[in-house]
């Protein structure tokens, strides 16, 4: 990756991820996540990690971000009022952001210079490389993930599905009134049972 | 180095330019194929100087809507709805386009030719991974059809945001499914090897084509392309009758236009992913790159120049042909209902899709043995 590559696509990724936190829509900030995902993408394929970047075009930037968008129309997030006061808040947030920057200006200032740059093969980062690690030495590591990735859909569509209503044969007055109404599970019901999963 | 630049830039505006014209086309076949069908006259009063009549016709026939239309829709207001976020409205339609016409830079639509020594591959971009890249620009094409709706503070235009999105992202997985059977099958990402791998023939005649190996991938990423162009049987999200015009109610004059010509482009893309995929991109049956050996053993020498052209010519058929076929789908067939159609791509599309990858393994792996 070139000099003025970088510090373009370096430049464009500090605004868009700038625009993410100072928005004052939410619908706006997450545009600018999308910009963010999409500038980091292209900088995972400057560098030759080429499936890693089209991966995080496509699954971060294509398909995570529509499900944020899901999220922020559903709940029916409106445009942030700017607020006055809270003083006590900012100025910790203030001392936490600080704390970060000086910690993070030791670490990178005893940090040794850089070697000269390391030209990565031409396998690196294909997909048959990766596809290659994952399927020998990462295997048991692969495999358990996506038995853990359907555990947690199969959970999701548990808790998410309406449970089949009850034949009332309890004589207890609280099943008799859910069936009368024909509601399948009271509000604090639903929660009690998300808790408890 | 300079030479290079030029040859890179020349193919990028003749791809753009070729696209742009497919569906100023499309949208031509479209008015008066529909017309055809429901035995109409279709668009015919557009009308400059009386040179239709002298020329012996009613108007001025496919001109009528290549000139008409666009300077009809440029010329309008550009409304914009109160209340509506005008930053996002005026980019959304952009959104939905640019991935669109990005998307045909890495599709082949012939082989290397050289011309002067230098040797042009006629695709505009040739990279490695050209099916992760289509996958990654179809899935960011949402935006601009989910933003269109919501930026429009309309409840018609969120409806049908909302479900363009749902439908999108449900097909997108099908979609995937299809195209991760193709590359298994080819054993590439690049759509340039994927069309040169479909060269030559089987049994002595059979063209090699992608449709005769994955026939279930063909038809899944039809039924998927066409719900990710979002036309009828799958056009709920513009669905005229309950959502006056879906995702781009409020949209008028040329903006309106970059959606309507996002919605040609999608049927122009999914053509010539089919053609590159599934009927050998730019290979012509029994053309090598000397010349024509037909089955019965019959030889006919043809230059290298002739064989590219011959390649270009045959893509564009092949395109031509699955757009018409697209078309002819729109007109025939009703809307689907919601649930149906989301029934079909989860319940549907999805197990089959998976079904064929593992029925696709099974095979790879026993001609390996």
């Amino acid at each position: 990756m070139t000099a003025w590559l970088f510090g373009f696509l370096a430049t464009l990724a500090l605004v868009s991820a700038l625009g993410v936190i100072l928005q004052r829509n939410p619908v706006h900030s997450l545009m600018a996540l999308i910009v963010t995902l999409l500038v980091t993408a292209v900088f995972f394929i400057a560098l030759g990690a080429v499936t890693i970047g089209f991966l995080q075009a496509i699954i971060y930037a294509g398909a995570i971000m529509v499900l944020f968008l899901f999220v922020i129309w559903l709940l029916n997030i409106q445009a942030e009022e700017r607020e006055a006061g809270h003083l006590a808040l900012k100025s910790f947030g203030a001392l936490a952001a600080a704390a970060l920057v000086a910690e993070l200006l030791a670490i990178a200032g005893r940090a040794p210079a850089p070697e000269a740059a390391v030209k990565p093969s031409p396998a690196y980062g294909t997909i048959a490389t990766l596809a290659a690690a994952l399927f020998s030495h990462y295997l048991i590591a692969f495999e358990a993930t996506s038995l853990l990735l359907l555990v947690a859909i199969v959970g999701a569509v548990a808790l998410a599905r309406r449970m089949p209503r009850r034949r009332s044969t309890a004589a207890s007055p609280a099943a008799a009134s859910v069936s009368a109404t024909g509601q399948d599970v009271s509000a604090p019901e639903v929660s009690r049972r998300a808790a408890s999963a | 180095m300079f030479i290079d630049l030029l040859i890179g830039a020349v193919k990028a505006v003749v791809v753009l330019l070729l696209v742009l014209n497919l569906t100023a086309l499309l949208l031509w076949f479209e008015r008066k194929g529909s017309a055809l069908i429901q035995d109409r006259v279709g668009a015919n009063r557009a009308n400059l100087l009386g040179l239709g009549a002298r020329l012996g016709m009613p108007n001025l026939g496919l001109i009528n809507t290549l000139l008409a239309d666009p300077v009809k829709l440029f010329t309008k207001e550009d409304f914009v709805p109160d209340g509506a976020d005008r930053f996002l409205h005026w980019l959304a339609p952009f959104l939905a386009l640019f991935p669109v016409l990005v998307t045909f830079a890495v599709v082949p639509i012939g082989d290397a030719v050289t011309i002067a020594g230098h040797r042009i591959v006629l695709q505009a971009a040739s990279l490695h991974d050209d099916a992760l890249y289509v996958l990654a620009t179809i899935g960011i094409g949402v935006y601009g059809i989910a933003l269109g709706g919501w930026a429009s503070n309309n409840r018609w235009s969120l409806l049908g945001g909302i479900r363009a999105s749902a439908q999108m992202i449900s097909y997108e997985l099908a979609m995937g499914l299809g195209v991760v059977a193709v590359v298994m099958t080819f054993g590439t990402l690049s759509l340039q090897e994927i069309c040169r791998s479909q060269g030559g023939v089987w049994f002595g005649w059979l063209p090699r084509w992608g449709i005769f190996v994955q026939p279930v991938a063909f038809l899944m990423l039809l039924a998927a392309g066409m719900a990710e162009s979002k036309r009828v049987p799958f056009d709920l999200p513009e669905a005229e009758s309950e959502l006056v015009s879906g995702y781009f109610t409020e949209y008028s004059g040329s903006k309106q236009a970059v959606f309507m010509m996002t919605d040609f482009a999608e049927v122009a893309l999914i053509a010539v992913l089919l053609t590159t995929f599934f009927l050998g991109g730019w290979q012509v049956p029994y053309l090598y790159r000397d010349g024509f050996i037909l089955p019965g053993g019959v030889h006919w020498a043809l230059s290298g120049p002739a064989v590219a052209i011959l390649g270009v010519i045959s893509f564009f058929i092949k395109t031509l042909v699955l757009c018409c076929l697209q078309l002819l789908v729109r007109w025939t067939l009703p809307r689907f209902r919601y649930d149906q159609l989301m029934r079909f791509g989860w319940k549907f599309l999805v197990p089959v899709g998976l079904l064929n990858l593992v029925a696709t393994a099974f095979v790879i792996v026993l001609a390996g043995h």
